[in-house]
C-alpha cells in the first residue's frame, strides 16, 4: 500500500458492516464481505497513521452480539447508529457519512439476510454525489487525491482502476479475507451508539423471508471431441459470444435488444 | 589445624549468600500471579511427595534412581552433618563418623553421575550439568578427609598447609556449586526449586497415585487471557519451571521433537526460566528446537513471550500428548505451560495459524469444527433408528455420539458400537441435535470463551434429563466430559458416571451380555490413545476386550503410559506446523516392528491419522469394530445390519 504524505495524514476510512448469517446455522456472524471490508479498511489505516482512521460503522441494533466478531479483529469500537428493526438504513447512514466526511466507505457487495439487494453503496452513493467502484479486490495505493483500485472480475482476472476521493466501493470475496476475531478484544470494544431518526423501510415491510433455493444453473452442452477440447471448456473463460454492444444507439433501442434478449432466454414469459 | 577458621567461615559465607539468593529466587516466582495453595500441609507432604511420587518417576531407570538416592540422599544428610560438625563445631565422633558414612554415600553416587556424562546421551544438557558430578566429588572427598581427623582417624594436621590448600579451594568449589548453585541458578537449583515445586504444586492431586488432567478455566473477564509476559503464570507454575533438572526425558517422547518439528519440551521449560529471569537462552547447552538455532531467543518477565523468546510455531507445534508430562521426574506441567500461551494468541492476537481460525468460526457458528449443518448431526443414524433422550426424558446410558457423526469413517465405529448396544439389550438413547462439539479442540486451540459455552450449552442439555452414565467412542469428548466439564457443571457429573466405550463394552462382555467368539485373524496390535490412557488412565479395559477375543496383543515398545501419539491430538492437524516427517508414519513404525496385520485403536481421530498413512500398512479397526465383527447374533434382523455394515 503506497500512500502519499498529505494524504495518509487525515485519510477517513469508514467500513460498513452489516449483521451476516451463517449459510448451514443461520446463526448471526460476522458476513463475509463485511469483514473483507473492514480488513481491507483496517490494512489501508494501518498503512497510513494507525486504526484510529478507520470508523466502523453499523445501523441497526447495538446490542446484536455479531457487532462483536468484527470488533475482534482489533477494533477498538464500532459505532452503531440505533435503529428499529424495520428501520430502512440509507438515510441515517446519509446523515452521518455527510456529517463525518469520509474519504473512503467500504461496504460488502450485498448483505447476506434481508434484502440484500447490494443497493446499499448505490443508493448512498446517489444521495451523496460519489462515485462507487463495485466489487474491488485491493486498493493499491493513494496518492494526491486519487486511489488506484483493483477490481475484481471473474476467474481471478483484475482490471486496475483509478478513482477521486472520496469514493464508495463495495469489497468483492477477492479481497483478503478477514483476520481472525479474538475473543479478549471483541469483548473489551466499546460499541458506540448513536441514536438517530429513521423511516420504515416501505418494500421490506411488504416482503416475507424464505430460505433461498439455489438458482438453477443452465446446462452447458460441451460438444467436445477430444480430452483437450473438454478441458478447454471446462476451464477456458466462455469468450463473449454472440453478445452486442450497444453504446450509441437510442436507449429505447438499447432496452429493447435487453427485453428481447430476456424473451429469449425464458426470463420473461 | 592452621587456618581452623577458613573452613568455618567457608560454610557460613556459603549458606548467606545462598540465603540471599533464595530470597532472591523466590522473588522471581512472586511476580507470578496468585494461587492459593495450602502452605503448611504442602510441606508436610513435600517428603513423602518426593519419596513416593517423583521418586516412582525416576524408579522408571533403575540406574538413575540409585545414583540420586545415593547423591542425594548423602548429600542432603552430609550437609546437615557439615553444619553441626564443621560450622557448630560439636564434637562427637558418634556424628563425625556418620557424616564420614553419609559423604561415602555421596561420592559413591557422585562417581555414577560422573560415568553417566563420560558419554550422556543426546537428551541430557550439557553446559553447567558436565561440572556437576566433578563438583559433586570434590564436595564429597574434600569434606571426607577434613572429617578423618574428627573421627579419630587421622592425627591432627596431616599434610599441613599444601593439603589444607587444595582442600579448600575443593570445598570452596563444592560449597559454590552445592551451596550457591541452588540458589542463584546452577544445576543444583532443581533441589531448591523441585522441593518447593512439589509442595506448592498446582495439581496436588496428581500426588499418591492420582491423576489431574483437565485444563484449568481462563476467568473470561481478566485484564489479558492467557499468558503473554512470563509474570502472566502463576507464581506456583514459575516455581515448576525453575525445578526442571535438563534431563532431558521429556525430549526424548515428544512426538512433535522427533518429527523435527520446532519443539522441545526441554528447551520450551528452560526458554520459560530464561523469561521468568531476563535473558538470553545463550548459555543453554542442550537440544535445540529442531531448525532453530540457540541463542537468539531473549525474554523478560514483563516482555511478550511470542515476541523474541519463543516462535509460536513451538507452541502450536504440540499435541497435547502428555507424553512429556507422565515422563517428567519433575512433574513439571508443560501441557497447561503451552496452552496457557496459546490462550493469549488465539484470544487476545487472534493469530491461530492455518485452519485454526476457520474451525474455531465454525465451532462458534455451528458447533461444530467443519461447519455442517447442525441440524444435520443426526442424518448418520438415519437408519438406525436411535432413542432421542427429547423423547424419553430418562435412561440409562446416554451415547455421546461426538462430531464422529459428520464423518463418514467415523461413522462406522458409531454403528458398529450401537449395534453392540442393541445386542446387549442397553437402555441407552443419545442427546441428537442437542448434542454439540465437546469443546476439545477450542480448547486445546486456546479458545476458552468458545470451549466454556459449549461446555455450558452441553450441560444445559444433558441436565434436563435423567441417566446414569454417559458412554463415548471418543477419547477427547470423554476427557472433557469427565475432567473438565465439572467446573461448569454445578454437581451435575457428581452422580454420574463418564465412560469409554471400550470401558463399558468391558464391563457387557465380562457380565455375558455380549456373545463373541474369537478374533480369526493376524496378529494385532494395540495404540492406546493419549487421552485415553494417560489423560484418563485407561489401560487395561481395551486390552482385557481384545483377549477376551483370544486375541495375544502384540505389543509396542511404547505402549501403555509410553504410548506415543498418534499426531491428531491438541489441534495439531489444524495448525499443521510443518516437520520433517509425520508424527503418524512414525507410529506406523512402531507398529509394523511388531509385525501386527491389524491395529486395534480406540479412539476415532486416531483412526483417522493412523489410515492417513500411506499403504501398504496394517489395518486400522476401532475395538467397537473389531467387536461387531465377531458378535454372534441370534436375531435375523441384526444379521441383516451385519452384513449392511460389511458393505460398508
Ligand atoms: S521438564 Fe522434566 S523431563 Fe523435561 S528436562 Fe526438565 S525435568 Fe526433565
Ligand atoms: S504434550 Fe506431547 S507434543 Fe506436547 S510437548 Fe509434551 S510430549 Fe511434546
Amino acid at each position: 500500500m503506497l500512500l502519499d504524505a498529505n494524504t495518509s495524514m487525515d485519510l477517513k476510512i469508514v467500513s460498513l458492516i452489516s449483521v451476516g448469517k451463517h449459510p448451514t446455522s443461520g446463526r448471526a456472524r460476522r458476513a463475509e464481505q463485511d469483514g473483507r471490508a473492514v480488513e481491507l479498511g483496517l490494512s489501508v489505516a494501518e498503512a497510513g497513521r494507525g486504526k484510529q482512521n478507520l470508523t466502523v460503522l453499523h445501523a441497526g441494533d447495538s446490542q446484536q452480539s455479531a457487532l462483536r466478531s468484527y470488533a475482534g479483529m482489533g477494533l477498538e469500537s464500532v459505532r452503531v447508529i440505533q435503529l428499529r428493526e424495520s428501520a430502512d438504513a440509507v438515510s441515517p447512514l446519509t446523515e452521518y457519512l455527510r456529517k463525518h466526511a469520509p474519504d473512503i466507505i467500504l461496504t460488502g457487495v450485498r448483505a447476506e439476510s434481508g434484502e440484500s439487494s447490494g443497493m446499499v453503496p448505490y443508493l448512498l452513493a446517489e444521495k451523496l454525489g460519489w462515485p462507487v467502484v463495485p466489487r474491488i479486490a485491493n486498493i493499491v495505493s493513494i496518492k494526491e487525491g486519487v486511489a488506484e483500485v483493483l477490481q475484481a472480475l471473474p476467474r481471478g482476472q483484475r482490471r486496475a482502476l483509478t478513482v477521486r476521493l472520496p469514493f464508495i466501493a463495495s469489497v468483492d470475496n477477492a479481497a483478503a479475507e478477514p483476520r481472525q476475531s479474538a475473543f479478549g478484544p471483541a469483548s473489551r470494544a466499546l460499541i458506540e451508539q448513536q441514536q438517530a431518526s429513521s423511516d420504515a423501510d416501505a418494500v421490506r415491510s411488504e416482503w416475507s423471508e424464505l430460505p433461498a433455493r439455489k438458482r438453477p444453473k443452465r446446462l452447458k452442452v460441451v460438444k467436445a471431441k477430444t480430452a483437450a477440447d473438454r478441458f478447454k471448456a471446462a476451464t477456458a473463460k466462455p469468450q463473449g459470444s454472440g453478445g452486442k454492444v450497444l453504446k450509441d444507439e437510442p436507449v429505447t433501442e438499447q432496452a429493447q435488444a435487453i427485453f428481447d434478449l430476456l424473451l429469449e432466454e425464458g426470463v420473461l414469459r | 589445624m592452621t587456618f581452623e577458621w577458613l573452613h568455618p567461615f567457608l560454610i557460613a559465607t556459603a549458606l548467606l549468600l545462598a540465603a540471599v539468593g533464595a530470597v532472591r529466587r523466590v522473588n522471581l516466582w512472586r511476580a507470578g500471579q496468585p494461587e492459593s495453595v495450602d502452605f503448611v500441609a504442602g510441606l508436610m507432604a513435600m517428603p513423602g511427595r518426593y519419596l513416593h511420587d517423583l521418586h516412582d518417576i525416576v524408579e522408571r531407570d533403575k540406574y538413575m534412581s540409585k545414583t540420586h538416592a545415593a547423591t542425594g540422599g548423602g548429600f542432603v544428610l552430609s550437609l546437615l552433618l557439615v553444619i553441626l560438625v564443621h560450622l557448630f563445631g560439636v564434637q562427637s565422633q558418634i556424628l563425625a563418623w556418620a557424616l564420614l558414612a553419609s559423604l561415602a554415600l555421596m561420592f559413591i553416587g557422585a562417581v555414577f553421575v560422573f560415568k553417566r556424562r563420560l558419554n550422556p546421551p543426546s537428551r541430557l544438557s550439557k553446559g553447567p550439568w558436565m561440572r556437576l558430578p566433578k563438583s559433586l566429588l570434590a564436595f564429597s572427598s574434600a569434606f571426607f578427609i577434613l572429617t578423618l581427623p574428627m573421627a579419630g582417624v587421622l592425627p591432627e594436621v596431616a599434610g599441613g598447609l599444601l593439603l589444607t590448600i587444595v582442600l579448600s579451594i575443593f570445598i570452596a568449589m563444592g560449597l559454590s556449586e552445592m551451596l550457591l548453585g541452588m540458589t542463584w541458578g546452577g544445576p543444583m537449583k532443581h533441589a531448591f526449586a523441585g522441593a518447593l515445586h512439589l509442595a506448592f504444586h498446582r495439581r496436588p492431586e496428581r500426588f499418591g497415585g492420582g491423576r489431574s488432567t483437565g485444563l484449568k478455566p481462563v476467568a473470561l473477564d481478566q485484564r489479558v487471557l492467557g499468558v503473554q509476559k512470563p509474570e502472566d503464570f502463576k507464581w506456583n507454575q514459575l516455581l515448576g519451571f525453575d525445578a526442571c533438572v535438563q534431563c532431558g526425558k521429556c525430549e526424548a517422547v515428544c512426538p512433535a521433537f522427533a518429527a523435527g518439528q520446532p519443539l522441545n519440551p526441554k528447551k520450551l521449560i528452560q526458554d520459560m526460566v530464561v523469561g521468568m529471569a531476563g535473558g538470553s537462552d545463550a548459555r543453554y547447552a542442550g537440544s535445540p528446537y529442531p531448525g532453530k538455532e540457540v541463542g537468539q531467543a531473549n525474554g523478560g518477565p514483563l516482555l511478550t513471550i511470542t515476541e523474541g523468546l519463543i516462535d509460536p510455531d513451538t507452541l502450536w507445534s504440540c499435541t497435547t500428548c502428555r507424553a512429556c508430562v507422565e515422563e517428567c521426574p519433575m512433574m513439571i506441567e508443560h501441557v497447561d505451560a503451552i496452552v496457557d500461551m496459546r490462550r493469549f494468541l488465539t484470544m487476545e492476537t487472534g493469530s491461530t495459524p492455518n485452519k485454526g481460525a476457520q474451525v474455531l468460526d465454525n465451532l462458534i457458528a455451528t458447533d461444530n469444527p467443519n461447519g455442517n449443518a447442525p441440524a444435520s448431526r443426526t442424518n448418520w443414524a438415519a437408519d438406525q433408528n436411535l432413542p432421542l433422550l427429547r423423547d424419553l426424558k430418562e435412561t440409562d446410558v446416554v451415547f455421546w455420539v461426538s462430531d464422529g457423526a459428520f464423518d463418514m469413517r467415523s461413522q462406522r465405529i458409531l454403528r458398529a458400537f450401537v449395534s453392540l448396544l442393541k445386542a446387549a439389550n442397553v437402555d441407552f438413547a443419545v442427546l441428537g441435535d442437542e448434542e454439540l462439539d465437546s469443546g476439545d479442540v477450542a480448547r486445546r486451540l486456546g479458545d476458552d470463551a468458545t470451549f466454556q459455552s459449549l461446555a455450558k450449552r452441553n450441560i444445559a442439555a444433558l441436565s434436563q434429563y435423567k441417566f446414569k452414565r454417559i458412554v463415548t467412542t471418543d477419547p477427547h469428548a470423554y476427557h472433557c466430559l469427565r475432567n473438565e466439564y465439572a467446573d461448569f457443571a454445578d454437581g451435575l457429573f457428581d452422580n454420574i458416571e463418564v465412560l469409554h466405550h471400550t470401558t463399558y463394552l468391558n464391563e457387557l462382555v465380562q457380565a455375558g451380555k455380549l456373545k463373541l467368539s474369537r478374533f480369526k485373524g493376524g496378529k494385532v496390535t494395540y495404540h492406546d490413545p493419549c487421552y485415553l490412557g494417560r489423560y484418563n488412565g485407561e489401560y487395561e479395559a481395551p486390552r482385557e476386550l481384545l483377549r477376551s477375543l483370544g486375541i495375544e496383543i502384540a505389543e509396542m515398545e511404547r505402549s501403555g503410559f509410553r504410548s506415543r501419539c498418534c499426531g491428531g491430538g491438541g489441534g495439531a492437524p489444524i495448525t499443521d506446523i510443518p516437520g520433517e516427517r509425520r508424527i503418524a508414519d512414525m507410529r506406523m513404525e512402531d507398529v509394523q516392528t511388531t509385525g501386527a496385520e491389524l491395529i486395534a485403536v480406540g479412539c476415532q481421530q486416531c483412526t483417522a491419522m493412523l489410515e492417513g498413512v500411506v499403504e501398504p500398512r496394517p489395518q486400522v479397526k476401532d475395538i467397537a469394530e473389531i467387536l461387531a465383527g465377531v458378535l454372534l447374533e441370534d436375531e435375523a434382523e441384526n444379521n441383516v445390519e451385519s452384513q449392511l455394515e460389511e458393505a460398508f
